[in-house]
């Protein structure tokens, strides 16, 4: 698809009328232009505004009652894991280095997959990353198949910073895996790269002892339709 | 610098109910404090949007069950995520009513449950109840539907086809018998006709929501 058309695009993504190809390939496209993703934003609260347009009946009162109950569930179930004995204080290695020139350099990989928009995600990236690179019991894993390293943090919280990472290939996109045992993978981030630094701030924890994977893919999948082609073992 | 029309938001007239602590509270400090898991402010936007979510997927959806069902899925992806919100790119206000129409949309999809007809009315219990809350809503509806009619009428249709009834633009040229770049066309043209004239439209007393939503 041509880059006008991409940009054309714009419209039927905030009106959520994109199929998932359509979509995914929209989402690579945002990454890139500062220019669709300004007027994205309007355009989505333009869209949110046509929710004001049809008749509004309450909903059942319990609705308010199931979605708290099950809020208060998920907040009781975050799982705390376990420490490692051996930690790398990662502040002073390799890996808090290429953090720091990403940083610096503003070089993020915005994370896309269902995201409102990917200069948040960027944004939100940052934030995650720096406070990773903040906790001194952070540790750091060599990348086996690329120039990197994965960062996990005490809380298991992950981020793989990426050196020399090239562009994803034209219509495809890279995807992050956390997997506990190597055989279920759980989708962790969508990005696309575009060479020097990369960060890829992961949304699932890293379990310990567990591996992260990246595959090349067409569009956001819920599984890996290929071999990885590079992975990071914590075990 | 743009100035975004909102509506007056419904919680500054809204009648007490429990847990009102958060009330005097901004959409997107309610968000903040989403991130931090107080649940008494996840009660808090669900009284200001829970109503008007419901609305949206009951249009997109039509039925009662699958609705809630979508309001619920985007109120906790919300409770989940909100430490990703990022106010100077959207309002909280729109973050999560798109939240709720792309839940409403997929699983419109998934169910094959997708009407056809633009603005047929819905045959529930529609009638306004006589709130301030309610007039406010009838007030912000009014006035994005007096919009919607100033679109020529192939645009209106693309819009109302692709938002209300969850078609991807492929479905719409095919649908239609047009052309996808036709379809394109009048769904952007429409929409940035759509976003001028809402933007202009922004009464005066509304001073508390425009300083919170310029961005």
């Amino acid at each position: 698809m041509g880059q006008d058309a991409i940009h054309d695009l714009t419209a039927a993504y905030a009106l959520n009328a994109l199929d998932a190809h359509e979509e995914a390939e929209y989402e690579a496209h945002l990454g890139r232009c500062a220019g669709c993703r300004g007027e994205l934003a309007s355009f989505q609260t333009t869209a949110a505004s046509l929710a004001y347009a049809v008749d509004a009946p309450a909903p059942s009162p319990a609705l308010r009652d199931r979605i708290l109950a099950q809020a208060k569930v998920e907040r009781s179930n975050l799982i705390e894991f376990p420490r490692r004995r051996w930690l790398v204080p990662v502040a002073s290695g390799a890996a808090a280095a290429a953090a720091v020139v990403a940083v610096s350099l503003g070089l993020w990989a915005a994370s896309l997959s269902s995201s409102l928009d990917d200069e948040r995600e960027a944004r939100y990236g940052q934030e995650r990353v720096l406070a990773l690179m903040a906790d001194p019991a952070a540790e750091a894993f060599p990348v086996n198949g690329a120039q990197g390293t994965l960062v996990v943090a005490s809380g298991r919280e992950g981020a793989l910073i990426l050196q020399n990472l090239k562009a994803a290939p034209e219509g495809k996109i890279y995807e992050a895996w956390v997997s506990r045992d190597g055989k279920e993978m759980l989708r962790a981030a969508t990005f696309v790269a575009r060479g020097g630094a990369t960060v890829v701030p992961l949304s699932r924890p890293v379990p310990a002892g567990g591996l992260v994977a990246v595959t090349v893919e067409d569009e956001p999948v819920d599984e890996p339709t290929g071999k990885p082609i590079f992975t990071a073992d914590t075990a | 610098m743009t100035v975004l029309a909102f509506p007056v938001p419904a919680h500054r007239v809204v009648k007490m109910r429990i847990r009102k602590e958060h009330a005097h509270l901004s959409d997107e400090a309610l968000v903040a404090l989403v991130a931090r898991s107080d649940e008494a402010a996840l009660a808090e936007l669900y009284d200001r949007y829970g109503r008007i979510a419901f609305g949206l997927a009951l249009r997109v959806l039509r039925d009662r069950t699958l609705a809630e069902d979508a309001v619920q899925d985007a109120l906790l992806t919300v409770w989940r995520s909100a430490t990703r919100f990022v106010p100077e790119r959207a309002s909280a206000r729109t973050w999560i009513l798109t939240l709720v129409h792309r839940r409403a949309v997929d699983l419109v999809r998934r169910e094959q449950h997708r009407r056809t007809e633009p603005y047929e009315a819905i045959e529930l219990s529609a009638a306004p109840d006589s709130t301030d809350e309610t007039a406010l809503l009838s007030l912000e509806r009014a006035r994005v539907q007096e919009a919607l009619k100033k679109l020529s009428d192939q645009q209106r249709e693309a819009i109302e086809l692709a938002y209300y009834g969850g078609f991807t633009q492929s479905e719409l040229a095919e649908r239609l018998g047009e052309p996808l770049g036709t379809i394109k066309s009048r769904m952007f043209n429409g929409l940035a006709r759509l976003r001028d004239m809402l933007q202009e439209a922004v009464p005066e007393e509304e001073e508390w929501d425009r300083t919170r939503s310029t961005t």
